[in-house]
């Protein structure tokens, strides 16, 4: 194979093309070329048709269909030299299937090659049957590869390739192998010296014990014995131990075997396993080295399953618990990650019901222990989006399985509420709320620890409605305490009210009710002010606020009817925990999962054993506890491909996504550094900081955001750039605006299509008030604005929330001002902020196919709605950093859609009232040659966004601002120069704060 | 009646670069072309841009993928739901250290000139979608018996 220049120099030929319309050319080429030879098959000697081959297996690698020249690869097994047969075998298995007619006509080949003497070819031909075979194989071919399995003339390379091509022929067709006859050989097997014939054998023991393990119970005590020989290290070559661990795969393997057993009755068995177990949970640490540490964790978390797949004594299924809380404070999150999702499963699977109190005993321990619960708090803020959920309904569900009491559950459940809110579902609070309402002991205790919550400067929406709920139910219980009366109650839970979301509102209403129902005695201010509250909502537009603003309104004039109607709720039924229905329930969506089969098959371990074989043909459940436990969200069809892949998109730009891409160094840089074997997750993060500091320019460039007023008169200076902090929240949702020694001003925005809300947090740093507050929002026209009042007053260390809606009505990149001042003592301190209201915040990120992109793409030709632009002096970027960039504004690049990889193209949609939902498409060929400029096309069904759209992304490229602001058509430029927002183009150009957009 | 749905353990394994370029593909079940290019596709949007702060197991249609990256190289495995993560994860490392071995010093160059012979050494590490060979002395000395013979 050596010296087959034809074929490097095909492969040179195609890494030089330089786009893919060059590469399609020179791989037409080749395959006329190939396509002629092969009908002259006259003159081909077995090299040029070996070099052919070769090529075509390359060229089909590339994703170009090769829809000739199978008969020719497959012709090549018979050829009578190994160089052609090895061609013939590997390239007949990469392109052809079992399913190909072609194959039939290479049985007969196949079957001289194991039944002759060539142990070379024995291999080639029991690899190729092994990776491809069908059922046909399987029929002819079975007996002649168990003689080669159990011979004792074959080397163990011969054997160890019949053992899996075996196995191959089985799960073709089961009655190949028939454990009366193969049980004792299966058994014999299993004392083989060579751990590669070892490791091969019990790859097919797996598959037969999961299809018949009565038949094969010869082979567990071997199985034992071979784990014995492992974790002890007896009898291992140094080459079959992985960084110090006798063969972890092996082991797995092994471990997986015996958990098709349904149990292990012979008690010496039973010991000498349960010893073994014991030293691989206790043996197990944690180490730097992460290959070491993966493969022992492999070889322990198999051990875990195994443990409760057997019903382990009580000390040992204790200790596995103890290990599972180590594994959630491990660092490394693949550990970690299986560490939690295997909690749960202890549970749902009810594996361990009679092991239950002991677990109980030492889970109360653990949980107990804050360092653990603090872990798993930690690990929620820092998990993947996708996980969040998922892991904080896992703890909800500890908490309330291991509650020591009641008391406990409601205190670890309301921490999680504040701490993971976002994540937090409804049927969390609910659940508690149910608690709560059917223990009387718990009411008062769960109302003053609401009530201590509510003391929090910013606490989350359910936080809000959990404390509104019990508050308004068991708010009168604490009334003689302080800061407790019904007035207080209303006070600071009208405080939230700007703060919450309109299906929150009716909830407060309510319990605006209950607490007026409550005051004792009547209180005629709270009335007033409840009353007034209900006025204010008898006109909402929303319904459900509407009717019961109206209800209450007319209720509470009513006295004694009051009482009746708004009566302490009554106890809820006690019924299954709604969390654990909820998992089960996504889980009856997941076809295969894992716990659906464990949930239907394991509280019956007798009925598997009396009826081991389900009748009609549906396959047998697994039998495997696997410790990989819940997978939420697995789509439950193969084909179902969208919406697994839609759970890998954020909606609403996250910007976590953003901050994964890494930044690549060159291509070709890649492509000959060694694959860096000594650390594999390449930390690339240095790279944005070396950026940083050659690109470094002052960013200072734009300091006229903050105007003072009165030249000297304001001597407060703002705490860190404000420029960096505008351009940060042009990238983020929630972050500081701005900061003096006084004050604080916090923004946090939502944004759905072409509304947004921004609450802006006024804090008051100090402790004697601020006065004369004033907050004017000077909009641009694009923008119908509301800013909800702002106090005149923050009063000492208090935070004051002003929402503030946006509404978009058209596309433009001019920019709102908020124009702030304050008093504190006799100075007078004003700022004029830039509000993150951008143009990409009404951008939706959305990714889209070739099928989707090119049709859109070509109608949409020509100015004005298509406009092209060569733009110089772009800030020099590599294209990763590029697609980074992009990512981070919304404008979303569709991998691979470009059939140049210097070009990207990239999609997003655009919301504003007169445009409606607007796919707006984007293409930008870069020179590598020179990455100071680029070619830029953007396109959308409206002239106008595809012009501000194309300046906008113009702007984010380049490194001067082009003061081309004056050329945009129908902007009024505006009169007042401080209203003139700032070039957008200065922001991108600061590399500190785009990378503190990034993170 | 076929069994294999339940017991089969690696389903596909993948060599691509950041571009998405195939460097390596090995089915160990049967697709139609189209249907692998869509998988070589889609397997390559789930790993090219995760963070390597997150777990290496992905979720991929009813199976998962469990992924390394090493320099621009993305190699993935495809496995059943149920299976053991890590120990798969490492077995894309011992694949990488005999990679290492043979081309002393591996880059991506040396896969894409050599694509045969990584195919050759794939075949004596892998089989029938299961682990063959763990020892890397046995599958190097293996590779010279082999290159003897042409």
């Amino acid at each position: 194979m050596s010296g087959m220049r034809g074929l490097s120099v095909f492969i040179s030929d195609i890494r030089n093309c330089q786009n893919k319309e060059a590469e399609r050319l020179r791989v037409d080429k080749e395959l006329g070329n190939i396509r002629t030879c092969f009908k002259n098959d006259k003159g081909l000697t077995p090299y040029k048709k070996k070099k052919y081959v070769w090529k075509m297996l390359y060229i089909h690698m590339l994703g170009y269909d090769v829809d000739f020249g199978h008969m020719e690869a497959v012709s090549l097994i018979s050829a009578p030299k190994y160089p052609e047969k090895q061609v013939g075998y590997i390239v007949t298995s990469c392109l052809l299937n079992e399913n190909h007619d072609f194959l039939r006509l290479a049985i007969n080949a196949v079957r001289n090659d194991i039944i002759g003497r060539n142990e070379t070819y024995q291999c080639l031909a029991l690899t190729l049957v092994g990776n491809i075979g069908g059922r046909e194989f399987a029929e002819s071919l079975a007996p002649d590869v168990q003689k080669l399995l159990i011979s004792s003339s074959c080397r163990p390379l011969v054997r160890k390739k019949a053992a899996l091509c075996l196995l191959r022929l089985f799960r073709k067709n089961p009655d190949v192998v028939n454990a009366d006859g193969w049980a004792d050989r299966m058994a014999q097997l299993l004392d083989e010296r060579d751990l590669g014939v070892l490791t091969s054998s019990m790859s097919l023991l797996v598959s037969l014990v999961s299809n018949d393990y009565e038949g094969y119970s010869s082979c567990l005590p071997k199985c034992v014995k071979i784990l014995e020989r492992l974790a002890r290290n007896q009898d291992v070559p140094q080459e079959y131990t992985y960084y110090g661990i006798p063969s972890p795969w092996l082991q797995v393997k092994t471990m997986r075997a015996l958990q098709y057993f349904p149990t292990i009755e012979d008690p010496s068995t039973r010991r000498s396993l349960f010893e073994v177990l014991q030293r691989i949970l206790m043996g197990t640490d944690v180490v730097k080295n992460v290959n070491k540490n993966n493969a022992s964790h492999a070889v322990l978390f198999e051990a875990l399953s195994l443990v409760m797949h057997l019903n382990a004594e009580k000390e040992m299924m204790s200790q596995c618990v103890a290990l599972l809380g180590k594994f959630i404070s491990v660092r490394e999150p693949n550990i970690r990650y299986l560490g939690l999702d295997c909690l749960p499963a202890v549970f749902v699977g009810e594996l361990l019901i009679c092991f239950m109190e002991c677990v109980m005993c030492q889970m109360q321990r653990m949980f107990n222990r804050s360092s653990i619960r603090k872990n798993i708090m930690q690990y929620l803020s820092t998990a993947e989006f996708s996980m969040r959920e998922e892991l904080s309904l896992k703890a909800a569900i500890l908490a309330e399985k291991f509650a020591p009491d009641l008391s406990w559950y409601v205190d670890v459940i309301l921490q999680l509420i504040d701490n993971a809110g976002d994540f937090v579902s409804d049927d969390i609070w609910f659940r508690v709320v149910q608690f709560v309402t059917n223990n009387e002991d718990l009411q008062p205790y769960a109302a003053s620890k609401v009530r201590e919550y509510m003391d929090k400067i910013a606490i989350h929406e359910t936080m809000v409605k959990v404390s509104a709920y019990i508050l308004g139910e068991y708010g009168h219980l604490l009334a003689r305490r302080p800061g407790c009366s019904a007035r207080e109650l209303f006070g600071i839970l009208h405080e939230k009210l700007p703060t919450v979301s309109s299906p929150t509102i009716p909830l407060l209403l309510s319990t605006y009710a209950k607490l007026l129902m409550h005051a004792q005695p009547p209180d005629i201010e709270l009335q007033k002010q409840i009353w007034n509250v209900f006025k204010k909502y008898e006109s909402s537009i929303d319904v459900e606020i509407q009717q019961r603003a109206v209800e209450y309104f007319e209720l509470s004039k009513k006295g004694a009817a009051l009482m009746d109607v708004l009566a302490e709720m009554p106890k809820f039924p006690e019924r299954q925990s709604s969390l654990i229905k909820k998992v089960e329930d996504v889980e009856d969506t997941a076809d295969q999962s894992a716990i659906k089969l464990r949930a239907q098959q394991l509280p019956s371990n007798a009925l598997v054993l009396a009826d081991p074989q389900p009748v009609n043909g549906t396959p047998p459940p697994l039998k495997v506890p696997s410790i990989s436990g819940i997978k939420v969200g697995i789509s439950s069809n193969w084909l179902d491909h969208e919406s697994a892949s839609q759970t890998q998109s954020q909606p609403n730009g996250d910007l976590s996504k953003v901050q994964s891409q890494i930044p690549s160094a060159d291509l070709l840089g890649e492509m000959v550094d060694p694959l860096a074997i000594e650390a594999p997750p390449v930390d690339m993060g240095s790279h944005q900081r070396v950026y940083r500091e050659e690109d470094g320019i002052p960013d200072e460039v734009d300091g006229t955001a903050i105007v003072p007023i009165g030249d000297q008169a304001n001597k407060v200076e703002p705490i860190g750039n404000i420029t960096e902090r505008f351009n940060a929240l042009c990238l983020k949702d929630s972050g500081v605006l701005y900061e003096d020694p006084y004050i604080q001003i916090g923004v946090k925005a939502e944004w759905r299509g072409h509304h947004g809300r921004l609450v802006l947090f006024l804090g008051n740093k100090v402790t004697s008030p601020l006065t004369s507050v004033q907050a004017l929002i000077l909009p641009p026209a694009h923008l119908k604005l509301e800013l909800s009042l702002v106090p005149d007053t923050i009063p000492p260390r208090a935070q004051v929330q002003c929402p503030l809606e946006v509404m978009n009505i058209r596309p433009s990149r001019d920019v709102a001002v908020l124009d702030f001042s304050y008093k504190f003592g006799t100075s007078m301190v004003s700022a004029k902020l830039r509000l993150p209201a951008v143009l990409n915040k009404f951008l939706q990120p959305l990714q889209l196919t070739s099928e989707e992109f090119f049709p859109q793409w070509r109608s949409l030709s020509g100015p004005p709605l298509k406009l092209q632009e060569v733009v110089r002096g772009v800030r020099p970027l590599s294209l990763s950093e590029m697609e980074n960039l992009f990512n981070s504004f919304r404008v979303t690049i569709c991998p691979g859609l470009d059939p140049n990889p210097n070009n990207l193209v990239a999609s997003t949609t655009f919301y504003s009232e007169n445009t409606r939902p607007m796919l707006c498409l984007a293409r930008i060929e870069t020179d590598p040659a020179d990455r100071t400029q680029l070619r830029l096309t953007v396109a959308s069904g409206d002239s106008t966004l595809t012009f501000e759209l194309k300046e906008f992304i113009k702007e984010q490229l380049i490194a001067i601002p082009m003061g081309s602001r004056a050329l945009v058509p129908a902007v009024p430029v505006p009169a007042a120069p401080l209203a003139q927002p700032p070039s957008p183009a200065v922001d991108a150009n600061d590399p500190g704060a785009m990378l503190a957009g990034l993170l | 009646s076929d069994i294999s749905i339940l017991s089969l353990q690696i389903r596909f394994i993948l060599l691509q670069n950041r571009q998405g370029k195939t460097r390596l593909a090995k089915y160990y079940v049967p697709l139609e072309e189209s249907e692998k290019h869509k998988v070589e596709y889609e397997v390559h949007r789930l790993v090219v841009n995760r963070d390597s702060k997150f777990t290496n197991f992905v979720e991929f249609r009813t199976h998962k993928v469990i992924y390394r990256r090493y320099a621009g190289l993305f190699f993935s495995l495809c496995v059943d739901i149920t299976d053991n993560e890590l120990a798969y994860l490492e077995c894309i490392h011992l694949f990488v250290e005999i990679l290492d071995h043979f081309f002393s010093n591996v880059c991506e160059l040396d896969l894409v000139f050599n694509f045969h012979k990584v195919y050759l050494i794939l075949d004596e590490f892998i089989l029938a979608g299961e682990l063959q060979e763990t020892s890397k002395r046995a599958i190097i000395e293996r590779m010279s018996e082999l290159e003897k013979l042409e």
